[in-house]
């Protein structure tokens, strides 16, 4: 199945701001799932409210666009009650770790079957400016008019403490990359996180003094590197892509079928 | 004895009254004085295949049945007060998704924690509008454990036919207070399933588009119909859209579809109302006391009868007016500060003529906590 084929074409173009990462999220996402040739029936894409929330009005599959912050209940809902479907829930970085933090960890705790891709733009891109738990200390934002205080989260290591069993991050700068994480995510059994960063020219940069989206993106290039890399020890303030955990443990959909079977020969 | 005659609480009466429904996935938190149905659930659900999930909170469980309900499941919650509140928020996602679901809301005192192990019926107005926007609601409620049985699949058969989700609002009296149940045989209630679309594959389906009948067919999730779901305004497609006819239609559709079927959504029962000049209006556990003072009176030659209401959202207007035409007083009784009393007051011919007989001290309301009221409004003095 061709990529064009996997998007509702009728709404484009996109609402997204010129220069935005997310259509580069969205991209990298189609690219892996024809590249593991999944039907559009099989796939039930979960999103929750802002900017990152409006890819699942753009993709043709069963789109469930729901509140701030519950896409993964929501998902986890649709999982249980149909394990045989992928869910794919992508979020933005308020809405999965402000608003949506508790959902965030207990759909990692439970390792339920859900792919959680977090498009982390580090503000809060639809209303306007405003900084959100990974903004990180220091940052500008229309709420932090004289710097930012909060500390940021560090996604990758909070999955893993959650108790993920993939974790993964990359950017929009690095799509190949991206795509095949992504791919990756996808086919792991069981709670799956991918953080992207993903830039936001608009307000971030605009807020930040970060320049264009080439030079954000140009960023991403000069201030990641592969995890466990040399130039890692020799700089630390470097941030690690690629792929942090990937172990496997049991699901909770399959867990769920023990206690039916348990159940059901007590009967 | 029987294997269909039960001697349990009310909160397993709902449950049992969901599984004869058809229930097939439920998600909860635990909280006081609903806690039961939760774990009663999570012992038979899996029993019958299917599936049960205690989630992080209520704002996840209420989300969760919503995923489920598209998926082609009979779905339910369960909760008190505080987790009421915090469904709010997806209730009102479920009225304008259209997600049929059924939310329990075992009551308690409130406001905040309140008096969690005590009996209130303060939150009739929460579940009228405690989501935000204009909305319609259907909130049912019962008085005993054959009641709650019935009105419990009377809420799965109503989320189904009108796609929308159902309040059954109990108390805490009902909830654990123990009696008889007889649990219907098979067929002896009839059940509304979920209408599937008969749309076949590459034709296009239009989730949001009422039949002539006003029933919107489904179809599920996974299933060869891809559609969007939303909870902003949408068209016929379910796609978001703020063109002014979408929404005013929309928003027009969400409310006429429960209140222009306010007949066939209403249950009540009436108790010695033909020539009643004294006409008690109750509902839930106060009833109870009600009748018992209506029961009491009858024998001494007293014309008093009791209106008891179960569909208390949308209001039955019409049967409230007619009940109370001829009546000398009408007295609402029930255990909060005059939810339903100001409804009766709405739409009698004379308002003047209501009273409340009332407790809001977490005790239950007794018969003579009625007769106290009403020897005042007869003017018999205290």
């Amino acid at each position: 199945m061709a990529i064009k084929d996997y998007i509702r074409e009728r709404f484009f173009p996109h609402i997204w701001c010129p220069g935005c990462g997310h259509g580069t999220v969205m991209n990298s996402l189609l690219r892996a799932l024809e590249s593991l040739g999944m039907s559009r029936n099989e796939i039930v894409m979960v999103s929750g409210i802002g900017c990152s929330s409006r890819i699942s009005g753009y993709v043709d599959f069963h789109t469930l666009h729901t509140i701030h912050g519950r896409a993964l209940a929501f998902a986890t809902g649709v999982k249980l009650s149909r394990p045989e479907l992928n869910l794919i829930v992508p979020m933005g970085d308020g809405d999965a770790l402000a608003i949506g933090g508790n959902h965030f960890i207990h759909a990692a705790r439970r390792n339920i079957d859900i792919t959680a891709i977090v498009m982390n733009n580090r503000i809060y891109g639809m209303t306007g400016g405003q900084f959100s738990p990974l903004s990180g200390y220091g940052t500008m934002a229309t709420t932090a008019p004289y710097s930012n205080i909060d500390h940021a989260f560090d996604t990758v290591e909070l999955a893993i403490a959650a108790g993920a069993t993939f974790v993964a991050r990359s950017t929009s700068y690095h799509v190949k990359q991206l795509s095949k994480i992504l791919r990756d995510a996808i086919l792991h059994e069981g709670f799956s996180v991918v953080e992207v960063l993903s830039q936001c020219p608009t307000y971030f940069g605009r807020k930040n003094r970060a320049g264009s989206a080439v030079d954000m993106m140009e960023q991403y290039k000069n201030d990641t590197t592969p995890i466990g890399s040399k130039a890692k020890k020799e700089n630390p303030d470097l941030i690690e892509r690629g792929i942090f955990v990937q172990k496997e443990m049991p699901e909770y959909c399959r867990e769920y079928d023990k206690i039916i079977e348990k159940a059901m020969k007590g009967n | 004895m029987k294997e269909n005659i039960k001697f349990i609480q009310g909160n397993e009466a709902c449950v049992e009254g969901a599984l004869y429904a058809g229930l097939e996935f439920f998600a909860g938190y635990p909280i006081t004085p609903s806690t039961e149905i939760a774990e009663l659930m999570s012992y038979r659900l899996p029993q019958k295949g299917c599936r049960f999930i205690q989630m992080e909170d209520e704002i996840a469980s209420m989300s969760a049945i919503i995923g489920a309900s598209l998926t082609g499941h009979k779905v339910m919650t369960a909760t008190s007060g505080p987790g009421f509140s915090l469904m709010q928020e997806a209730l009102g996602y479920a009225v304008m998704a259209e997600i049929p679901c059924v939310i329990v809301n075992v009551q308690r005192g409130g406001p905040s924690t309140g008096i969690p192990t005590h009996v209130s019926q303060g939150d009739v107005n929460q579940a009228r509008w405690g989501t935000h926007g204009d909305h319609a609601i259907v909130t049912l409620t019962a008085s005993n454990h054959q009641d709650v049985f019935a009105m419990t699949v009377e809420g799965f058969n109503i989320a189904e036919t009108y796609r929308t989700p159902v309040i059954l609002l109990f108390d805490e009296v009902i909830g654990h207070m123990r009696e008889r149940l007889v649990v219907p045989e098979e067929g002896e209630i009839p059940l509304v399933e979920r209408l599937r679309t008969s749309v076949s594959e590459g034709v296009d389906y239009h989730p949001y588009l009422p039949r002539e009948d006003g029933r919107l067919p489904m179809s599920d999730f996974g299933g060869v119909h891809r559609y969007n779901v939303t909870g902003l305004f949408h068209d016929m497609w379910g796609f978001p859209s703020d063109n002014p006819q979408v929404v005013h239609d929309l928003l027009r559709h969400l409310v006429d579809k429960i209140n222009n079927n306010v007949n066939q959504i209403t249950n009540f029962k009436s108790y010695y109302l033909d020539d009643a000049e004294s006409v008690l209006i109750s509902y839930g556990s106060s009833a109870r006391s009600a009748l018992h003072v209506v029961e009491l009176l009858r024998p001494r030659g007293e014309r008093i009868g009791l209106l008891e209401l179960q569909t208390l959202w949308p209001f039955p207007d019409q049967l409230v007016r007619r009940t109370c035409e001829h009546a000398k007083h009408v007295i609402v009784v029930e255990m909060n500060m005059g939810q339903i009393l100001q409804e009766v007051r709405r739409v009698v011919d004379q308002p003047r003529k209501v009273f409340l007989a009332n407790r809001i001290d977490g005790v239950f309301i007794t018969p003579r906590d009625i007769r106290n009221i009403m020897r005042l409004v007869q003017g018999k003095g205290v």
